[in-house]
């Protein structure tokens, strides 16, 4: 393979300048998810601790291998839905290691309106669970919470991918032989009754968890009987008397360390699927990436000059470089994975779709892996781009896209507009795992345009009635769309609603695809089956 | 030349015989007990045979079994070490009836040294001093002070039958001798029924000096001397050679005096005649006495190594193979200076304790010599001495040797065992000893400030956190990456008797906040090595539910296993209940007995077995609700326990 060479000057004004907008927006990122790290807040937090339970970050880092990376998922959830009210949308969601296997760990925080399930909740918890399906990993709930967010039932309980769905993924899961197991750490109420019930293992922790499906002031209501939660449901009922949990913990120590020891008589492995190599360091540093990449969408640059400090010595396999030159496709390792490749250069053409198509065709015959580079303002447009077809070109794209079964990663480096966003393995495209740059934005069209558009009707419409518009009525008429994009294609606004996986400092992008790939090879590669492509 | 010899012995001594018997090409075989089978001393012999039982009297000490051992195998001569068979005559006898060569002196010249009063009578013909005193039976008065006089004051007068003090007197001048003797003969009434006293020269500050020597049955040369003054209740510590404060004149009229004692027994091989020194003001040609003479190979006789360059074990084969001497008084000299300090399995701060245990590491520095019979994975028996190693250093001065042992010492690396290390660096510190004021009551008297713990701080509390984890080695990719911020790994540590919480945030590979209680600690890597607040991290060593530093000659911590807990049975215990419905066979409470967690209370026979129902907890017996012969329901409460709120009140 061949070493690419960087054109970048690392001590030029325009690096420099580069590296501190990028810091910038990282800073913006990193302050919104340190607040959402925190929880519910100090005062709710005092409170969780002086009960004897461990914070819900310290539960997740006890669970796992010390040291065990973690690949968190939704880090800033909600943020700034719900009047902030869940911070991280009140449930912390990653990928870690147990005894050496990858697992999914979906963890309350009950610090958080004692860990009630907001419609957000309920969208990353089913996330969660996605990932876990397609990856094959085991998920592990530590569960402490009150169930659903009554204020908000309406958007947690009725529809099809609401609350009744986890259960339904539970025993799905199970049914393919992916282990459940919850660790009851504190309140399990109603719906949330059904989490350890549907596991493979559960353990619950004395005097603290508890799990019925009716409390105690519902029971007293319903029937008149007054009972204890404790008496009603606690560790000693429960894996005493009713068998619904298996194992009784003394603490949250003793607790995660018995799902620990779960872990370790699973009896699975990883599979066989690619071919891995030793790891090697890029030959360029990661960290240049923050100088090398344009601060503002609107300048292009060479994606190759990422590629160089991301993939095993900066070594990359391109694959057909004279031809549709916008969209750069190639083999190269990521930490010793083979992975295809597929990046953004400019706008896609015909012939770029087109060579898109054909390098996933063969990722997709030969089981490698795809990550996809995504910066891309759309597919070309104009007269000559229709007439020769660019929508079933780019249709070919799309068709490989969504039936191309290898792992697929996504990363989104800069724009994600429009069809191109379909092309380049958006969110509906189900890749695997799909991670922000905090400078991306993602939107139907930019703001620029979608303004144009919108006031080239009105003026239209004005000037056919032979009314007058001026430039700054146009400027005043536009505003709002502008502003109104600008705040919704915001990586902050996109990932609170969950339509990444999260942000990353891009600095981390290697690591970041190391892990989601080691993560997605724990579930084999299926054989892909094409769809018809327009010829 | 022996073609092979049969060492009877185990650990250090054993392999420090075999090493120079594999130098001069004789092939070794090693003796063992049960307990010593996979020990190092079997692995580095040609051959080993199995004598026996782990306890001494089973094995080492047998010699018709050891005798057997050496025929068996074809052995010529056999090696006794230092102990167990080493200075008994009738082995001695035994070997060399059974056609063997004893590699040490005659049964004879053991004998002689062997009967204490009879060898200072034999020393005191040879010209060798022995410590003035009168033993003998007349105890008049006047006769006593004359003799007080002769031997020289200060002299102390001991009751015969005496121990532990009583009847003992420190007399200082001639004038206090009446009244001291007449208390002294009293308390010895009282204490013993025995009025007799003995008077002896009191040595204000004793110091026990050696000489080492060497015979070929016929002639001796010295070696010089050793100072054993360091020691512990009568246990050596620390020696060196020279003797600080030995002039030539001295040295010589004690070397020649051990001379003197081994050629008046006709000795053969290497021994040691131990002298009483009068340290207090300068060693004198007249200020050292015959003690005794141990007829064997010393523990100590590294530092004589280290000083003359001999390999006293090399010249004990070829004396026992039948050369004369391999060299002459005058072809002996010394070189620089040696120590040797006794590493030992013990826990100091618990009066030192023999401790036991399995070595999850053992490692010694270069640059010092270090004489083990143990390896990593080996166990420290409770059967025989703890003895870990004998470290040896060796400088052209005494300085720059002692400042070489405390380099050692520091470098010295015991993991899953206490040891005396702390002790023997606090010794190497003392102020008195590098200054050479040594004697045999140092050790008693500074022993507060020589035992005192370090408490680990909190940078090498948080390290051995961090190695308990396993994060004090790179094992796993991506170790400690995180999106945006690093997770709280928690463990807890009991050193001592105190338990540290700790909490580790790995930060990628390379960083990790540490928390130790409230004090926070910033650990590095560099290079691929961890560094503390900046300072280089100790070497550890992490086995089964243990992590041994090695900083301040070494820190034994234990992880706390979270899996490790009791559930407390809380009220459950109270009531023994009938697990399902059948027959009470038998009780075996009554009220207000005291029972232990797991003792048989009821006997209940159901389903055609029977079933013990036993004590869920420690308690007393409240009340008995069923009796034999009953048919009970499932459940049915039979024994009742005093709740524990109410036994901690009564």
């Amino acid at each position: 393979m061949t070493k690419l060479q960087s054109k970048a000057l690392t001590t030029s004004d325009e690096f420099a300048a580069n590296r501190a907008a990028h810091l910038e927006a990282l800073g913006i990122v990193a302050e919104a998810a340190a607040t959402a790290t925190q929880g519910g807040g100090e005062r709710s937090r005092d409170r969780h601790v002086s009960r004897g339970k461990m914070l819900p970050r310290e539960r997740v880092a006890n669970l796992l291998d010390p040291g065990s990376p973690f690949l968190e998922v939704g880090a800033t959830a909600a943020h700034d839905m719900y009047d902030n009210a869940a911070p991280s949308a009140g449930v912390i969601a990653g990928i870690g290691r147990v005894m050496g296997q990858e697992v999914m760990v979906v963890c309350n925080d009950a610090t958080v309106k004692g860990g009630t399930y907001f419609p957000m909740t309920v969208k990353k918890h089913l996330r969660a669970q996605e990932i876990a399906e397609q990856c094959e990993l085991p998920c592990i709930y530590l569960v402490d919470s009150g169930g659903a967010n009554l204020p908000q039932q309406d958007e947690v309980f009725p529809d099809r991918d609401h609350f009744g769905r986890i259960f339904y993924n539970q025993a799905n899961m199970s049914a393919k032989g992916i282990p459940q197991i919850a660790v009851v750490m504190g309140s399990c109420t109603a719906g949330g009754a059904y989490v350890p019930a549907m596991s493979d293992v559960t353990i619950i922790v004395k005097e603290q968890g508890t799990i019925f499906l009716a409390g105690p002031p519902l029971v007293k209501a319903a029937t008149g009987e007054v009972v204890s939660a404790e008496d009603l449901g606690g560790g000693d009922v429960h894996t005493r008397l009713s068998g619904v949990a298996d194992y009784l913990a003394e603490d949250d120590a003793h607790a995660l360390a018995l799902a620990r020891r779960a872990v370790e008589s699973l009896n699975r492995g990883k599979p066989q699927t690619v071919q891995w190599q030793a790891s090697e360091e890029p030959a360029y540093d990661p960290e240049e990436i923050l100088g090398v990449v344009p601060a503002g969408l609107r300048t292009p640059y060479d994606i190759r000059e990422v590629i160089a400090r991301t993939v095993d010595g900066s070594r990359f396999d391109e694959f057909k470089p004279r031809f549709g030159e916008t969209l750069v496709t190639g083999f190269a390792h990521v930490k010793g994975c083979p992975v295809g490749i597929v990046a953004n250069n400019g706008v896609l053409y015909s012939e770029s779709a087109v060579k898109g198509a054909h390098f996933i065709e063969l990722c997709a015959q030969r089981g490698i892996p795809l990550v996809f580079l995504q910066n891309i303002t759309g597919f070309m447009v104009g007269r000559k781009y229709e007439a020769e077809g660019i929508a079933r070109h780019g249709a070919k794209m799309v068709t490989a896209v969504a039936t191309a079964k290898v792992p697929k990663i996504t990363m989104l480096v800069g724009g994600s507009f429009g069809a191109g966003n379909y092309g380049m393995a958006g969110r509906a495209y189900s890749p695997r795992f799909l991670w922000s740059w905090p400078n991306s934005r993602i939107s139907v069209m930019g703001g620029e345009q979608a303004a144009g558009v919108l006031a080239t009707v009105k003026r239209d419409a004005i000037e056919r009635q032979g009314g007058e518009w001026s430039a700054d009525e146009e400027a005043a008429f536009k505003q709002p769309t502008l502003d109104m994009f600008e705040h919704q294609s915001h990586p902050l606004y996109a990932s609170a609603r969950l339509w990444d996986d999260g942000i990353i400092d891009p600095r981390k992008t290697r690591d970041v695809l190391a892990l989601s790939l080691s993560a997605s090879l724990c579930a084999p590669i299926e054989e892909t089956k094409f769809g018809v492509f327009r010829m | 030349m022996f073609n092979k010899i049969l060492i009877a012995n185990r650990g250090e001594i054993a392999c420090r015989v075999m090493e120079t018997a594999r130098n001069m090409g004789v092939k070794t075989v090693a003796v063992y007990s049960d307990a010593d089978a996979l020990s190092k001393h079997v692995a580095m012999a040609d051959e080993a045979v199995h004598i026996g039982g782990s306890a001494p009297a089973e094995s080492y000490l047998k010699g018709d079994v050891i005798i057997a051992a050496a025929k068996e195998t074809g052995a010529q001569a056999i090696h006794p070490g230092y102990g167990f068979l080493s200075e008994n005559p009738d082995f001695v006898d035994a070997v060399e009836k059974a056609g063997l060569t004893f590699i040490g002196p005659s049964a004879d010249a053991i004998r002689k040294m062997g009967l204490k009063d009879a060898a200072k009578v034999l020393m005191e013909e040879a010209g060798v001093p022995v410590v003035p005193g009168y033993h003998g039976a007349n105890q008049d008065a006047d006769f006593l002070a004359a003799e007080a006089v002769k031997i020289g004051y200060p002299v102390l007068i001991k009751a015969v039958a005496g121990g532990g003090g009583k009847g003992m007197r420190l007399v200082e001048v001639p004038k206090d001798f009446a009244d001291a003797l007449a208390s002294a003969q009293g308390e010895a009434t009282t204490a013993f029924g025995n009025p007799d006293v003995l008077i002896e020269k009191y040595i204000l500050q004793p110091r026990h000096i050696e000489v080492q020597v060497f015979g070929d049955g016929t002639h001796a040369v010295h070696l010089f001397e050793r100072d054993c003054s360091l020691q512990r209740r009568h246990q050596k510590v620390i020696e060196e050679a020279p003797a600080p404060g030995m002039t030539a004149d001295v040295r010589e009229a004690m070397g020649m005096a051990g001379v003197r004692a081994a050629e008046a027994i006709g000795y053969k091989g290497a021994g040691t005649v131990e002298f009483i020194v009068d340290g207090a003001n300068g060693l004198r040609t007249d200020g050292f006495w015959f003690m005794e003479m141990n007829t064997r190979l010393q523990v100590e006789h590294p530092v004589t190594e280290a000083i003359t360059g001999v390999d006293l074990v090399g010249w004990q084969l070829r004396v026992a193979a039948g050369e004369s001497l391999p060299a002459s008084q005058d072809e002996l000299a010394i070189f620089g200076h040696s120590f040797e300090v006794r590493l030992y399995a013990e826990d100091v701060p618990k009066g030192f304790l023999p401790a036991t245990g399995t070595l999850s590491h053992l490692s010694f520095p270069d640059g010092a010599r270090s004489d083990s019979g143990v390896r990593a994975g080996d166990t420290i028996s409770p059967f025989y001495d703890p003895m870990i190693a004998k470290i040896i250093t060796h400088g052209p001065t005494r300085a720059v040797a002692l400042s070489r042992m405390r380099t050692a010492l520091a470098e010295t690396q015991v993991g899953g065992t206490v040891t005396n290390l702390a002790f023997l660096g606090a010794l190497c510190d003392h102020d008195g000893f590098a200054d050479g004021q040594v004697d045999t009551g140092l050790i008693a008297r500074d022993l507060d400030t020589l035992v005192q713990e370090v408490a680990p701080t909190a940078a090498q509390i948080g390290w051995a956190g961090m190695a308990a984890l396993g994060l004090h080695e790179a094992t796993q990719t991506e170790e400690g990456f995180n999106l945006w911020g690093p997770l709280a790994r928690s463990v807890t540590l009991t050193h001592g008797e105190d338990d540290h919480a700790i909490k580790v945030m790995m930060d990628g590979e390379s960083k990790a906040d540490i928390l130790v209680g409230d004090t926070s600690v910033r650990a590095t890597r560099i290079g691929g090595g961890w560094h503390l607040d900046g300072k280089r991290a100790a070497p550890v060593s992490v086995s089964e539910g243990k992590v041994s530093l090695f900083a301040r000659y070494g820190m034994e911590f234990d992880v706390i296993d979270p899996l490790v807990v009791e559930i407390d049975a809380g009220a459950a215990g109270n009531v023994i209940s009938a697990p399902m419905p059948g027959l009470v066979k038998a009780i075996f409470a009554e009220a207000g007995q005291e029972v232990k967690e797991g003792d048989r209370l009821a006997i209940l026979e159901a389903m055609k077995m029977e079933h013990s129902l036993l004590a869920a907890r420690d308690g007393v017996i409240a009340e008995v609700l069923a009796h034999a012969g009953d048919q009970v329901q499932e459940g049915a409460a039979l024994i009742q326990l005093v709740e524990e709120a109410e036994e901690a009140a009564a």
